[in-house]
């Protein structure tokens, strides 16, 4: 008998990745909120893994027609021990025995629950989230490009082929070399014509002969060689591209209690990590302070426990100078987001509030304020707070009262906007 | 015979050893049990991609949809955590036979596997009454590939979504897209691909026939207006892919195509237990042939042995693993029985089957397999002993009774009843609720009535009987209503506009409950 076996392992896995992505669409509301609970709830350390979804099943059945219970309803079943017929069986208790058929999905769970990857779970978190006011500038890092023509080459991949060229190459070649026999053809052909009145001389027959080589020669030229073919050439010009500073602006300074310290550091890690995956080719300046600012890196901005009374226009000082100093405006698109609980040493705030409107904000394409209290409007607050009408693209604050509020101040900050 | 060496021993196995094992059985298959199969395409897959075979419900290519999407993370999920392990084969009704095989299965499943799907599965398929008329084997890989290239075409002309919302309804009324009582046309994917544009024109003409406004002549009085449908329909995809008014040529295609499939599956859905029991009768045979032959060792042939007593172990009702009767073990019980009853009859078997007692058992199963489905195959053929052997015994659970009685159990005055009512529990035409297009109503607002006649007081769940009505209107897009008879009298009405669904008891004919 005929058979066939076939080693596929090989092949692609992925069959069903189309039918994944359609179903995390249709459900991305629910899968959203699921999200939003998770990213509240895990500790700072490990916000980018992979996240169990749950949906309830009810959202996501595929209701048919079927028998619902009541009525009479008969069924078979194995493994009889002690009932004979006639016997009377108390029904169990919550629901009436063999209702309809249980669904296939699982044992009478009320959820659908599945495995959403980091990846996913990372583009739901950042989903519709951007950099506001992101300009290209200046040619700088060398590797962005795009390809541009650049006349013709004799070798390259079919794919480039351009066949106008070649054509064109090919009818020049063919008639350069078929000149000279054409010449001939012609030539005799004029002999032939004056021979007409002869009758079937010998000389014609010569000339018929040649006549008969020199087109056969004519035609032995190829329509197309190998010789003519010419393919687009493409060579890489650089463009301009995207370069980007963030400032982590936090205070450290003792107002800040231990938990609010967390709620700041939450915001930044979710930012460091939009920054991280989005925007890939962004630099991060750290600066924490309390009476002094400090540009410290990544891991002591996070763990360090220095702390001290509050004076946040060194912060603010701090981050003039470096922009001075390492981002020029012409080639950086400058950011900031600064975090505190409001509290600042007095006279300090108005000082801030000229040096941000005098110095930083026309630098920057946006900065965003998070005040972290869970009371009234702190001083800060106040200061601020008339900025907005003065730079109403560039300057966002925000307040955050508890964990839950951080992920969707975070969003809000960072929406992207219709244009 | 004199004993051979085993083709291979341990548990790896190798490509040369899956050839051996194909061909060997294959030889015993053919020459001792007249096994009649299509040529085998046996594909080894990873256990990855087995779940991607199982998400696309037996086809081995599918159109895009949510709900495999659903099923495959449903499957991975549980997978990954060991709730489940994945099935050793799978097998799709199609010439050539093409079974997949996982790859981490040992030699011995291998062979196992080898016997119960390539020539099992393989030779019901190609034998079974059913399949014959229902499926066309060599068509189906063709026609899918149609159907998936249609769909995604639709979807770049029309937009996902539209393409989704339709195939959503389309799956909802699957079960009903199925003519029982005739039988279809073979499918072949050329013709549908030639015939499909004529179809497109001609259909949207045939519609037209709802729309036709241009007074004739003097109107007769209400009552000589055609009822239409003249009878009623019980495909319901059928109906709305000929009649319903607005929908386009490439929805009508739609349809069609999901009812194709749906008349593609319909055989197996009815012959669970026979498919599984003699798929399962014939490896069990067909392995120990190969040990009686030496091909397999004794190592070997008790690992195949404890396998097979897993696939065949039957909890208990009572037993917290319980879900349901296992129709491997079900079929293999009475595949085994009937070679039993042919071989060695007792006095019960000659009274209970005086045809096929003592007679010859190959002709008998081969009769068995050929002209049956589940619920015929019950009826005929459950004998006494599978019945005490598996301590059968039947139930009623009647919601005016206080308490739920046991009508039968294994015994003389029992056996009968309960081979009655355990075939019922596999007629698909008992277990499914029965609901048909009744009237549209051609003068008024073109609204629908479906009528759903109730078995045994048994009504239609309510929440899953909105939503489902949802997608027929999406379909119509008109009016719908659905008429549930109890003992001819109109037990609930539902209802369904663009706006929202509502249930009427149908007690009074004042409208009560609204939702």
């Amino acid at each position: 008998m005929a058979f066939l076996i076939i080693d596929r392992r090989q092949q692609g896995k992925q069959k069903s990745a189309v039918n994944r992505q359609r179903f995390l669409k249709r459900f991305r509301k629910h899968i959203k909120e699921a999200v939003t609970d998770a990213v509240n709830k895990r500790s700072i350390t490990d916000m980018e893994r992979g996240e169990e979804i749950s949906i309830p099943k009810k959202d996501i059945a595929e209701p048919i027609f079927r028998q619902g219970k009541g009525g009479k309803q008969r069924r078979v079943l194995p493994g009889n021990k002690e009932f004979i017929r006639g016997d009377r069986i108390n029904r169990p208790k919550g629901g009436g025995g063999s209702g309809g058929k249980a669904s296939n999905q699982g044992e009478g769970m009320d959820e659908f629950v599945f495995e959403l990857n980091q990846q996913e779970f990372l583009d739901f978190m950042f989903e519709d989230l951007e950099l506001p006011n992101l300009v290209r500038k200046q040619l700088k890092d060398s590797d962005s490009y795009k390809l541009v023509k650049g006349g013709y080459l004799r070798d390259g991949i079919p794919a480039r082929l351009n066949v106008v060229q070649s054509l064109r190459g090919a009818k020049a070649r063919r008639i350069a070399l078929g000149g000279a026999i054409r010449r001939d053809i012609k030539a005799l052909e004029q002999e032939l014509e004056a021979l007409a009145d002869e009758e079937d001389s010998a000389e014609r027959r010569e000339i018929t002969c040649k006549l008969d080589r020199a087109r056969r020669r004519l035609n032995h030229i190829p329509f197309l060689d190998d010789f003519d073919l010419r393919y687009n050439n493409m060579i890489r010009q650089p463009t301009p591209t995207t370069s980007a500073v963030m400032f982590c602006l936090m205070d450290v300074s003792g107002s800040m209690t231990q938990d609010i310290k967390d709620l700041a550091k939450r915001f930044f890690v979710l930012l460091h990590l939009f920054l991280r995956r989005h925007y890939e080719k962004t630099e991060v300046v750290f600066i924490r302070h309390h009476t002094k600012a400090d540009e410290v890196d990544e891991e002591e901005f996070f763990y360090s426990r220095e702390t001290g009374g509050t004076v946040v226009s060194s912060a603010l000082e701090l981050m003039k100078t470096i922009v001075a100093e390492r981002y020029p405006t012409d080639s950086w698109n400058i950011y900031a987001a600064q975090a505190s609980d409001g509290e600042n040493w007095q006279d300090d705030s108005p000082k801030c509030r000229d040096l941000l409107v005098k110095n930083l904000l026309p630098l920057v394409q946006y900065y965003a304020y998070v005040e972290i209290s869970s009371g009234r409007e702190q001083e800060l607050w106040q200061t601020y707070s008339e900025i907005p009408e003065l730079f109403p693209d560039r300057f966002a604050m925000r307040n955050v009262k508890e964990p839950a509020d951080i992920f969707p101040v975070f969003r809000d900050l960072f929406e992207r906007k219709p244009k | 015979m004199s004993k051979r060496e085993p083709i291979l021993e341990g548990s790896e196995w190798t490509f040369d050893a899956l050839e051996a094992f194909e061909e060997e059985i294959g030889r015993i298959a053919a020459d001792r049990y007249r096994l009649d199969t299509y040529p085998n395409q046996i594909e080894i897959i990873s256990a990855e991609q087995m779940m991607d075979a199982y998400s696309s419900v037996g086809m081995p290519i599918g159109y895009h949809h949510w709900s495999f999407g659903k099923q495959f993370l449903s499957t991975e999920q549980r997978y990954r955590k060991g709730h489940i392990g994945l099935a050793y084969e799978l097998v799709i009704n199609s010439n050539p036979c093409i079974a997949y095989l996982m790859e981490e299965n040992s030699l011995t499943l291998q062979a196992l596997v080898i016997a119960h799907a390539c020539f099992g599965h393989n030779s019901f398929f190609k034998g079974n009454y059913l399949f014959r008329e229902w499926t066309d084997a060599s068509a189906i890989v063709n026609y899918i590939l149609f159907a998936r290239n249609y769909i995604s075409e639709c979807e770049e002309r029309h937009g996902v979504e539209a393409v989704e919302a339709l195939l959503d309804s389309c799956h909802a009324l699957m079960n009903l897209g199925v003519d029982r009582f005739r039988r279809p046309r073979p499918i072949s994917a050329d013709q549908e691909r030639q015939r499909q544009k004529e179809r497109e024109d001609y259909l949207q003409q045939q519609v037209n026939d709802l729309w036709r406004t241009i007074p004739q002549k003097k109107q007769e009085p209400e009552e000589k207006w055609p009822r239409f449908p003249s009878e009623p329909q019980e495909n319901l995809l059928y109906f709305f892919e000929k009649n319903a008014p607005l929908l386009e040529p490439w929805e009508r295609e739609i349809v069609r195509i999901v009812r194709k499939i749906a008349v593609y599956f319909y055989p197996q859905r009815q012959t669970k237990i026979m498919n599984e029991g003699w798929a399962t009768f014939w490896h069990y045979n067909l392995m120990n042939d190969l040990y009686d032959e030496g091909l397999i060792s004794e190592g070997n042939v008790l690992e195949f042995l404890q396998s097979h007593t897993n696939v065949v172990y039957q909890p208990d009702f009572d037993s917290p693993y319980y879900s349901g009767l296992n129709p491997y073990t079900l079929g293999f019980a009475m595949f085994s029985d009937i070679r039993r009853v042919c071989e060695a009859p007792t006095d019960e078997d000659k009274r209970f089957f005086p045809d096929h007692a003592g007679g010859d058992w190959l002709d008998t199963v081969h009769h068995a397999m050929a002209n049956y489905k589940d619920e015929s195959f019950i009826l005929q053929y459950l004998s006494p002993k599978v019945i005490r052997d598996l301590k059968l015994f039947s139930i009623m659970d009647d919601d005016a009774d206080s308490a739920i009685s046991v009508t039968a159990i294994h015994d003389d005055f029992g056996y009968r009843q309960v081979r009655e009512e355990l075939a019922d529990q596999y007629n698909l035409s008992k277990q499914e609720p029965d609901i048909q297009v009744w009237e549209v109503s051609l003068r008024g607002d073109r609204s629908m009535t479906l009528k759903h006649i109730q078995r045994d007081r048994i009504p239609l769940d309510e929440d899953d009987a909105k939503e489902v009505l949802k997608h027929v209107h999406h379909l119509w897009r008109f009016d719908v209503h659905l008429e549930s008879l109890r003992d001819d009298n109109v037990h609930r009405v539902y209802h369904c506009n663009a706006e929202k669904v509502w249930v009427d008891s149908g007690d009074s004919n004042k409208s009560a409950a609204a939702s």
